[in-house]
């Protein structure tokens, strides 16, 4: 645990240091903010004291945001040829590959964190309900993870960053958009499956307050599913 | 037995990189890979530092196979990669703390050894700067120092030289040559003088096949066999070549073009002319202005194995 403790420290250095952590979180404050707050159906149109708005907003940026901060992870490190290095310290390729999920997974907590204002804001609005605040940002957090572990899988891929994230981009839309609307156009047992695989359903259901075991199951297995396709890549190498 | 390969094989495709090597390195020796590019010697490298398996063979690092303790070979052994990569947006400092957290170094010793290195290194001067702001022949340093931070008992270094001016160079191999006193050290060069000037033992490996193992002096002397004079006799009378070729030891003799009385002479094997021919030139009064031995240069010995 120590071990993958320290890859995630030197991972977040990197973000603070390279801007990358700053402009990502001004970057999404700035977006989910002023749709929550100002400009379309936001929170004083509607007249609801519920985040709503911002869950919509946040759906939409973290989709476009976290291929941004997972393309380098792996990428850079191909190109460079470090991670030959590290790969020949005495850590795992488990390790290595679940600090800079760890590390990824903070940098989107830290971002989510700042928009509890959001909430207490609201709050003093009129009566929020407080368990669909909980699973609606559980939901976001669920979300995060599951798109970080494609973005670590798809620059895992290649030495390419543009390559990284638009390929994350890519096997993103199927859980984002593509699943969803497939399964809105077919009828029966296939279509309830597509639905099923489509990460809109879970997360709406979450932020109904209602905490399922089968959308937590279902966002574990994209963690877990993506994680060891990046351990996969990267254990690559030892193929005879 | 300090690195004990055996049988070590790694195919890419169908083209064998490395071809059933073994070899076994004492504690405290260096040794250098000699080879030309493309030879399997990084290969070979990548393979006993745990980066890839091979597709046969086993590695032993003190004690530790590469397929039953991957971890604890790694840790054992400090890599310096070919070209040597680093995190460029670290500072020297913080990446150095990294790789000794990462390679298990008790806490309270970290920062010691960060400072040793930093010493030893020659990095005292730059040590606040990011790795990016660093000169080649810097960088190179710090990733020596990486490889040096846990203190392994087996060093491998790929091509340490490679980019360095000859100051630098002379520098790192002094380095080299201290760390050899105590330490194993495998480092892997296509430049012979390099390998010369910091290695006891010399492995040549060319087309993945280890084709020449000894010290410099011993590849000289087993390329070259029978011994090889220059001499330059001043002669008043007699002929010098017809009298030379009468010498029992004396196998050739070959006059040297454009020079009078000036002679290449090739010894039988496992002797020596050179007593016959000083008796010679005695018994003839003739006066022995000159007598050279040849030695084979290290050039040479590769160009014959890997050509």
């Amino acid at each position: 645990m120590s071990k993958v403790w320290i890859i995630t420290k030197r991972e977040l250095a990197a973000f603070f240091d390279s801007l990358i952590a700053y402009v990502m979180i001004i970057l999404f404050l700035g977006l989910s903010g002023s749709f929550t707050w100002l400009f379309g159906t936001n929170v004083f149109v509607l007249g609801q004291a519920n985040l709503d708005v911002f869950y919509s907003v946040a759906f939409w940026s973290l989709f476009f945001f976290i291929p941004a901060i997972t393309m380098r992870m792996i990428a850079e490190e191909n190109k460079g040829g470090t991670i030959e290095l590290l790969i020949t310290k005495a850590v795992s390729d488990g390790q290595i590959v679940a600090g800079k999920f760890l590390a990824c997974l903070i940098l989107v907590l830290i971002a989510l964190v700042c928009t509890l204002p959001y909430y207490i804001t609201i709050s003093q609005l009129g009566n929020v309900d407080d368990g669909s605040v909980i699973g609606g940002y559980l939901g976001m957090l669920f979300l995060a993870a599951s798109y970080i572990s494609i973005g670590l899988f798809a620059s895992s891929l290649t030495q390419n960053q543009i390559v990284a994230f638009l390929v994350a981009l890519f096997i993103g839309i199927f859980f984002h958009m593509l699943f969803d609307v497939i399964g809105a156009g077919l009828t029966g047992g296939v279509g309830e499956i597509f639905s099923f695989l489509s990460i809109r359903t879970h997360v709406d259901s979450l932020s109904r307050g209602v905490i399922d075991s089968r959308d937590i199951l279902y966002f574990l297995s994209i963690i877990v599913i993506g994680l060891i396709g990046t351990q996969i890549m990267l254990s690559k190498r030892n193929w005879k | 037995m300090s690195v004990v390969v055996e049988n070590l094989t790694k195919k890419y495709g169908a083209q064998k990189a490395v071809n059933d090597i073994s070899f076994e390195i004492n504690t405290g020796e260096v040794v250098g890979f000699l080879g030309p590019n493309g030879a399997g010697k990084s290969t070979t490298m990548k393979m006993i530092t745990c980066f890839m398996a091979p597709t046969m063979g086993n590695v032993n690092v003190e004690g530790s196979s590469i397929h039953a303790d991957s971890e604890s070979v790694r840790k054992k052994i400090g890599y310096l990669p070919e070209n040597n990569p680093l995190y460029l947006d670290m500072p020297i400092v913080d990446y150095l703390r990294f790789s000794a957290e990462i390679q298990g170094v008790n806490k309270k010793d970290i920062p010691n050894r960060i400072s040793d290195m930093i010493e030893r290194c020659g990095l005292t001067a730059e040590k606040h700067k990011n790795i990016n702001e660093l000169s080649k022949g810097y960088r190179q340093r710090v990733g020596l120092a990486q490889a040096m931070i846990h203190d392994p008992e087996v060093l491998i270094l790929d091509e340490p030289t490679t980019g360095l001016d000859p100051n630098q160079i002379v520098e790192i191999r002094k380095l080299i040559k201290d760390l050899g006193k105590e330490k194993t050290v495998i480092l892997s060069s296509h430049i012979l003088s390099e390998v010369e000037a910091t290695c006891d033992r010399i492995l040549i490996i060319n087309k993945g096949r280890i084709v020449a193992d000894g010290s410099a002096e011993m590849l000289r002397q087993q390329s070259q066999g029978q011994e090889l004079l220059t001499i330059h006799i001043d002669a008043g009378k007699g002929d010098v070549k017809k009298e030379l070729l009468g010498l029992k030891s004396v196998e050739t003799v070959k006059e040297v073009e454009g020079k009078d009385l000036w002679f290449t002479v090739q010894s039988k094997p496992d002797t020596s002319s050179r007593k016959e021919i000083f008796d010679l030139c005695v018994k003839q009064k003739w006066y022995l202005m000159e007598m050279t031995g040849i030695e084979t240069r290290l050039e040479d010995v590769f160009r014959n194995l890997t050509n």
